[in-house]
């Protein structure tokens, strides 16, 4: 018999709008010592699936209809409030996806680790608090924090995001759990901890023996972690099978889109570089913001970016990558005099842009626009589609009151919008098409330069592939040339002529995409480039063995 | 820019649309029309003078000629309540738009504009906050004279200050925000920028707080006429009954019920209204 055996699972939820069926028949196992990896865009019902079990879901709205979920036996979805709480943290614990904001910042971890084995209600395993301290310092160790007996009564912001997680995955295994979910554990990670949690993760699930349900929406990392994999969509399974089978052999029309969504590869237009045709350049950068978080008098400088030179010539589409903290955003904003500058000059087509006071940079604002990360934040709530794309427009006298409509109609038509949608507001659409309307404003007072701040980062991957498209065309047909920033380095590749990477507000290395992906010069360029996720199980296996 | 204001009205009629189906905020709107109705007819369609005295009927309770009761000097409590009306009315509404315009355009200029500027408009709310309001009164009233316009103004100019703040913090947490940026890089003035993407984002916290302080300013004009600076008899105001209403409560508990019930029914009605503002303006809320 499986350890968790789930049948028919239904999760509704009940809305002032109707029910929604976040997971509608779910059916599923896992064993002790297997991987199961539920993979699925944001509101498949991957994450819907897993907190039904442990009863983590706000009731109401959700309400769960029908099925049955056996843990050894139990049922789980109708084991009682008192039964439960005995299965959490105890039999089955969770590994939550951003490690900021899961551990609270006013306790040492410490005392966060050892909560669970001195207050569990029905521990049995209920010790003293020297012996627990040092079981939790033995995790400690096996997590791969260093220096765990000083750590021990460190607060969670004295740790970095790679370290909060193992502090995470700790907690989650303090009290010997069965069963570990892990929901998106490194999506908020940057590449090479992510590499570094996943092997952890592995590792502890073969020396503990402990079955692990790993929710994820890269199929990269899916690749080399999971034996079983279970394709969601819209709350249904749509496939599921075997690692090897699923990225295979798929049968499913839903699977293969995913598959083929991936980022994967070189460029595959021709560059549209005009050479000797400078548009920006960089000379010597800097730009550092002082630290006021912390106390006392002596003020902490960051130097975000720290004297870079950089040339982008016309037409080209230059990528920047760089881990979180590098220095890429800041470059991006201070390029465009966003962020103030600190030292060094900034030049557009000729003419210096710093120094340049606001009333002075109008004009030249018209002809650089940035995209940003975050849909959901670019966007003014309280506009419509037409009023945010029209804003740019009659600002800057490219329309007038006769024409502005028609000129809304065709940026609409750019990219891609029904023009039916014009009097919406931007909660009435998917992160993809509010991702649309951000680039309609970008381009509607007809750049020359855009900046594109991570803009496919918080999409599903298959609207990452339509988004990156659009961009590409619009590249071709405005004659645009782009600074395309991303943590992503498949996107970057796929996307950009040339690439630099960025390490500590300093650029390491920069190079035509192809010869930098084929022979990285320096190390941190290399440990980045090994870092990536191979959406291929069998290459993404030997990937992990000779880390 | 007149052309977006023109097709941005949108937001205005969509929040009609959506009050309209919000039958709570509907009453409240009414009870708040009606009150106002009452309030500018009242010198025609009151049944007595507000300052008619009958000293030889004294204190009644309600009766057929009386609807609700006399005064101890055989004044009609409905006439007084609806001479009442005009001036709490007129003070709340004033003196709550002084508040609101003031608090809100100092918290956005302080909270976007930020660093010292902020610190310096901030430091300046705090005096205020620190200055004895009753001696700042006294002192207006001292230079200026009595004058029911400097009441509204110098409730205004304590009420905003509360207001500033909230705005402000609102203000900081979205200057943040990406379309704030998004809206830099298109090189809109500042001044647009506050004016089209701060404020309208505001509005939430604003409206609710503003309903809470009609009423708070209608107390305070009584706080204020009881100690001689604002409204003086025979005039009155519905603070000015409450305040007599409760000296006398046990003996003539009408003299304080009527005006009491007059004021939370405003207050109900404001709220009411205020919360169906709220939803109606955020373009979140469905429409159906």
């Amino acid at each position: 018999m499986a350890l968790l055996e789930v049948n028919g699972l239904k999760v509704y939820f009940h809305t002032r709008n109707g029910v929604v069926k976040a997971v509608d028949d779910v059916s599923f196992t896992v064993d002790r010592g297997e991987t199961l990896a539920i993979v699925g865009e944001s509101g498949s019902g991957k994450s819907v699936t897993c907190y039904s079990l442990l009863d983590l879901l706000p009731k109401p709205p959700a309400k769960i209809e029908g099925g049955t979920a056996l843990f050894d036996g139990e049922d789980l979805l109708r084991c009682g409030a008192k039964r439960m709480r005995h299965y959490r943290g105890n039999d089955i614990a969770v590994v939550f996806q951003d490690p900021m904001t899961s551990l609270n910042p006013y306790i040492s971890i410490g005392e966060q680790l050892i909560e669970p084995l001195i207050y569990h209600p029905d521990n049995q395993r209920k010790q003293s608090r020297e012996d627990a301290r040092a079981r939790a310092i033995e995790l400690l160790v096996e997590v791969g924090i260093i220096n765990p007996q000083a750590r021990f009564d460190c607060y969670p912001h004295e740790f970095s995001g790679g370290m909060r997680q193992r502090v995470m995955i700790a907690m989650a295994l303090i009290n010997e759990p069965r069963l570990l979910i892990c929901d998106e554990p490194t999506t908020a990670l940057d590449v090479t901890i992510q590499a570094q949690i996943l092997e952890l993760i592995k590792k502890l699930q073969q020396t503990r023996d402990v079955a692990v349900i790993f929710i994820s929406h890269d199929l990269g990392v899916v690749a080399g972690i999971a034996d079983k994999v279970l394709v969601m969509c819209e709350g249904t399974i749509r496939e599921a099978g075997d690692t090897d089978a699923i990225f295979y052999h798929s049968q499913n029309d839903y699977t293969k889109k995913l598959l083929n969504a991936i980022p994967e590869g070189a460029k595959t237009l021709p560059s549209r570089l005009q050479a000797d045709n400078l548009l920006v350049e960089v000379t010597n950068l800097k730009t550092h913001f002082i630290d006021h978080s912390k106390a006392g008098r002596q003020h902490k400088v960051i130097k975000a970016v720290d004297g870079v030179s950089l040339a982008i010539q016309r037409g080209e589409i230059l990528g920047l990558v760089g881990e979180s903290g590098s220095g890429k955003s800041t470059l991006g904003r201070s390029i465009l005099q966003l962020a103030p500058t600190t030292a060094g000059q900034v030049s557009f087509d000729g003419n210096p842009l710093t120094g340049l006071d606001s009333k002075q940079m109008v004009p030249w604002r018209r002809k650089m626009q940035m995209i940003f990360q975050d849909p959901y934040a670019s966007l003014n709530p309280r506009m419509t589609v037409y009023q945010t794309l029209a804003e740019p427009l009659l600002y800057h006298g490219l329309a007038n009151s006769k024409n502005i409509e028609q000129q809304v109609r065709q940026l609409m038509d750019d990219v891609g919008l029904a023009h039916g949608q014009m009097r919406k507001y931007p909660h009435e659409f998917s992160g993809g098409q509010r991702q649309r309307i951000a680039i309609g404003r970008a381009i509607a007072t007809k750049p020359e330069l855009i900046i594109a701040d991570e803009p496919v980062s918080a999409l599903d991957v298959t609207i990452q592939a339509q988004i990156l498209d659009l961009i590409l065309d619009l590249v071709e047909r405005h004659n645009l040339t782009m600074l395309f920033i991303s943590h992503d380095l498949s996107v970057v590749r796929c996307i950009s002529d040339r690439v630099m990477v960025m390490n500590k507000g300093v650029i390491i290395e920069q190079g035509d995409t192809e010869t930098l992906w084929k022979n990285p010069q320096q190390a941190y360029t290399q440990q980045l480039l090994k870092a990536i996720p191979i959406a291929d199980p069998r290459l993404e296996r030997s990937r992990l063995s000779n880390l | 820019m007149s052309t977006i204001e023109e097709q941005g009205t949108s937001l205005w009629q969509d929040a009609w649309i959506k009050l309209s189906k919000n039958y709570l905020a509907l009453f409240g709107l009414a009870i708040i029309v009606l009150l106002c109705v009452v309030s500018v007819l009242t010198p025609w369609i009151a049944p007595y003078g507000y300052e008619e005295q009958n000293l030889l009927l004294g204190a009644t309770s309600p009766s057929a000629q009386h609807w609700l009761g006399t005064d101890i000097f055989g004044r009609d409590m409905l006439t007084r309540i609806m001479y009442g009306g005009r001036v709490s009315l007129t003070v709340g509404f004033i003196a709550t738009a002084v508040a609101l315009v003031i608090g809100v355009l100092w918290g956005a200029i302080a909270g976007f504009v930020g660093g010292r500027v902020d610190a310096v408009m901030m430091r300046i709310v705090d005096i205020m906050y620190a200055l004895p309001f009753m001696i700042f009164i006294v002192l207006l009233m001292v230079v200026f004279g009595r004058n029911i316009l400097l009441l509204f103004g110098a409730i205004g100019a304590v009420e905003w200050l509360t207001m500033a703040r909230i705005v402000r913090g609102q203000v900081m947490a979205l200057r943040k925000q990406e379309f704030v940026e998004a809206a830099h890089s298109l090189g809109l003035s500042q001044w647009t920028i506050i004016r089209r993407h701060i404020i309208p984002n505001t509005l939430g916290p604003v409206i609710v707080y503003t309903t809470l302080t009609i009423p708070s300013v209608m107390l305070l004009e009584a706080f204020l006429s009881f100690l001689g600076l604002g409204i003086q008899p025979p005039q009155s105001s519905w603070g000015l009954l409450i305040n007599y209403g409760v000296e006398t409560m046990e003996e003539f508990p009408w003299l304080l019920i009527f005006p009491g019930v007059t004021l939370s029914l405003t207050l109900f009605a404001l709220n009411f209204l205020g919360d169906g503002l709220r939803d109606a303006l955020d373009p979140r809320t469905s429409k159906d």
